[in-house]
């Protein structure tokens, strides 16, 4: 790990009146994947948007390349791939045109046969030309993962990726994560599920229930 | 900039196009509501031909709030408005193309059926080109305006009814100078100045409304 | 006023607030109670309304304070969005129901006044109008904030909108005004009142007292209700808890 991309500096986030964490700091470098833990409600989820920019910290600074990321959202929102909780899809559309709509908004051009090859990465044959709505719910999940290999972003920001997805396609899915870890990008994921995340270098971070009582030190980031 | 703001209209009217019915429910209830009031005052001609500018304006206000509630509500329901906050670009601008979009589908139509609507209220001629003329510069400033308060009720319970009580009082300005045109010119004076007012009206909108959205989405998705 | 900055944490402004409230509280019921005797008693009757008129020490000074309140408003609602400081919100949301009270009175009161003279209740008049789209402005505003439920956002959204309403306020105006000239055949000829041109120089002593002790009301009742906001969204914060175990025991 050279240089830290990712700053996170004193972070604190507020929900409601609730209080989710204060004084949370970590940096994330290239080429390694943050792995965050935390029961229900303890904040994985507004961490992860707060860094993605869609939720404005209580205070504590995000920075990439050293300057905040409310000062650069256009470049910042350049190097960042997103996926949350919804798909993110619209079903009206196929996937072809619901990737192609965000690759052209990205600046870049897709054709047909790109998407085609994503999909079939993620195991989906034949469903560029169908509308998202006839599709299962892991094969949206899936079709909203192909944006993983069309879009070149250097930091993944993924919330419970692996949600509705098949034992296959939860293995693609990390050889395309490892992949991406292997050739300098940067992962942040959460998960429920026993998924035996492995790369090179592998930081957790564990929000709530470590010190019950007082969360501003609850979070620690440790390093393997 | 013109390709992003091509794509995002571009998108929205494909959807817009697999969803035909919702564009016909705006255009039928302005119809609808115009063809209410000869039935609640009397099919008196000279009455209807006073009334007529002010009545189809009205209606075009409520036609066109009435398909604000879904602008953004679809995008922000399926995660695709937080996906648009993120990419790359201005989003006063991707706002903007929503907005477009949204005036071709619900806005435009009405432009067209407005002189129609006008024939039932006995204008003629000169009225009825002049009621089209400010149905067409001040339908996108409805769109434009209309665009802040969606933005600013998504996801809140009874949204579609807040939207007009924060919305309905802006659009004032527009209803002023759109019905009185048209009554303006019907009485012969000619209404130059109204339409350059809501030519001022509509730059003011289209330069700082698709900001104020922008802010008031960016509140909203958190 | 004061140092803003010092005084932009809750903490330290909710004592000061409670001093300041006490004092322009009491200045405004001493304004009050010698606005309203003159009023009543010192003005002169009126040579062209007659006593009717009085209502105008009432109406003017609301009908000022329902305009100036949604500036200050929107003042504060910029400097929250810009500086990020909660109090400045907090002051925002609190000033919202005493503006929308000053309208309603400045309505109410005006056709009251308007009964006399123009022989109608209501009179599309453009002053009224816009004082009625004030107070759907006013109404729409509070609506929007009562209807988020986290109150970050609350602020934030309302406040945005109090912006956009003020950027609008002058072109309603405005508009409103030409549509009125240009109606003028069809509705009533509205005249002035005297208001500017006849009035008394002891009438507009007693306008300024009037006025002063809404200003002061304004003021005391918006730093008493931001004091109570401050306790609800600072409910987790250490210091309100202290703060009740001191008034428990």
């Amino acid at each position: 790990m050279d240089k830290a991309l990712l700053e996170i500096r004193e972070l604190e986030c507020v929900r409601g009146d609730k209080q989710l964490f204060k004084g949370l700091s970590f940096s994330l470098g290239a080429g390694s994947l943050l792995h965050v833990h935390g029961p229900n409600g303890s904040g994985k989820t507004t961490l992860l948007r707060a860094i993605a920019g869609l939720v404005l910290q209580e205070s504590g600074e995000i920075c990439w390349n050293g300057e905040q990321i409310s000062r650069q959202k256009d470049e910042f929102n350049r190097e960042l791939l997103y996926l949350g909780h919804h798909y993110g899809l619209k079903f009206e559309l196929t996937g072809y045109e619901n990737l192609k709509v965000f690759a052209n908004l990205s600046g870049s051009d897709i054709s047909e046969h790109e998407v085609e090859a994503a999909l079939m990465r993620f195991g989906l044959a034949h469903c560029v030309e169908l509308p998202v709505k006839v599709l299962s719910q892991g094969q949206k999940r899936r079709v909203a993962l192909a944006r993983l290999l069309l879009q070149p972003s250097k930091l993944w920001i993924l919330d419970e990726p692996f949600v509705a997805l098949d034992a296959a396609a939860v293995e693609l899915l990390l050889d395309v994560i490892k992949a991406h870890v292997a050739a300098g990008g940067m992962v942040i994921l959460t998960t429920h599920q026993e998924v035996a995340v492995e790369v090179g270098s592998l930081q957790h971070l564990h929000l709530g229930q470590a010190q019950p009582a007082q969360t501003s030190q609850a979070a620690v980031a440790e390093q393997h | 900039m013109l390709a992003t703001l091509r794509c995002m209209v571009m998108r929205d009217l494909t959807l817009a196009m697999r969803h035909r019915s919702d564009v016909l429910t705006t255009v039928f209830f302005f119809i609808i509501v115009v063809s209410l009031f000869p039935l609640g005052v009397g099919p008196e001609a000279a009455l209807l031909k006073e009334m007529a500018a002010g009545v189809v304006w009205v209606a075009a206000l409520l036609a066109s709030m009435l398909s604000l509630t879904r602008l953004f509500a679809d995008d922000y329901n399926d995660g695709t408005l937080e996906q648009l906050l993120l990419v790359p670009q201005p989003l006063s601008l991707i706002v903007l193309g929503k907005v477009l979009a949204h005036w071709i589908i619900s806005g435009l139509p009405l432009v067209v059926m407005s002189p129609l609507l006008g024939l039932q209220f006995g204008l003629e001629g000169d009225e009825l080109m002049m009621l089209m003329v400010t149905l067409l510069l001040g339908t996108p400033v409805l769109s434009l305006l209309g665009a802040i308060g969606a933005a600013l009720t998504l996801g809140l319970r009874g949204g579609g009814v807040l939207v007009s009580l924060l919305v309905l009082p802006l659009y004032i300005p527009v209803l002023i100078f759109g019905a009185g045109a048209v009554t303006a010119s019907a009485a012969g004076m000619g209404a130059d100045g109204h339409l350059s007012l809501m030519g001022a009206i509509l730059l003011l909108a289209l330069v700082l409304a698709p900001w104020a959205s922008a802010a008031a989405l960016r509140i909203s998705v958190e | 006023m004061f140092n803003l900055f010092k005084y932009a944490s809750p903490a330290s402004f909710y004592p000061l607030a409670g001093r300041l409230a006490m004092g322009f509280g009491i200045a405004s019921v001493i304004l009050l109670v010698i606005g309203l005797y003159m009023s009543f008693f010192v003005a002169p009757t009126d040579y062209k309304q007659g006593e009717g008129y009085r209502i105008m020490f009432i109406h003017v000074p609301a009908a000022w304070m329902s305009m100036l309140i949604y500036v200050v408003m929107a003042c504060w609602a910029a400097a929250g969005m810009i500086w990020h400081t909660r109090l400045s919100s907090m002051m925002a949301s609190s000033l919202a129901p005493t503006g929308a009270m000053f309208t309603f009175i400045a309505l109410w009161t005006g056709a009251l006044w308007g009964k006399p003279m123009w022989g109608a209740w209501w009179v599309w008049d453009a002053r009224l109008t816009s004082e009625l789209i004030l107070l759907f402005l006013y109404v729409g505003f509070m609506a929007l904030e009562s209807a988020i439920d986290d109150p970050r956002r609350a602020a934030r959204a309302s406040g945005l909108l109090a912006l956009v309403g003020v950027i609008n306020v002058p072109i309603i105006y405005y508009s409103v005004q030409w549509w009125n000239t240009l109606h003028q055949g069809s509705s009533i000829k509205v005249v002035d009142g005297g208001v500017e041109t006849s009035m008394s120089e002891i009438m507009v002593w007693t306008l300024l007292v009037m006025t002063f002790a809404c200003w002061f009301y304004t003021i005391a009742v918006a730093l008493t209700r931001v004091r109570s906001i401050i306790l609800e969204r600072e409910s987790g914060a250490s210091w309100v808890k202290a703060l009740l175990q001191e008034r428990k025991s």
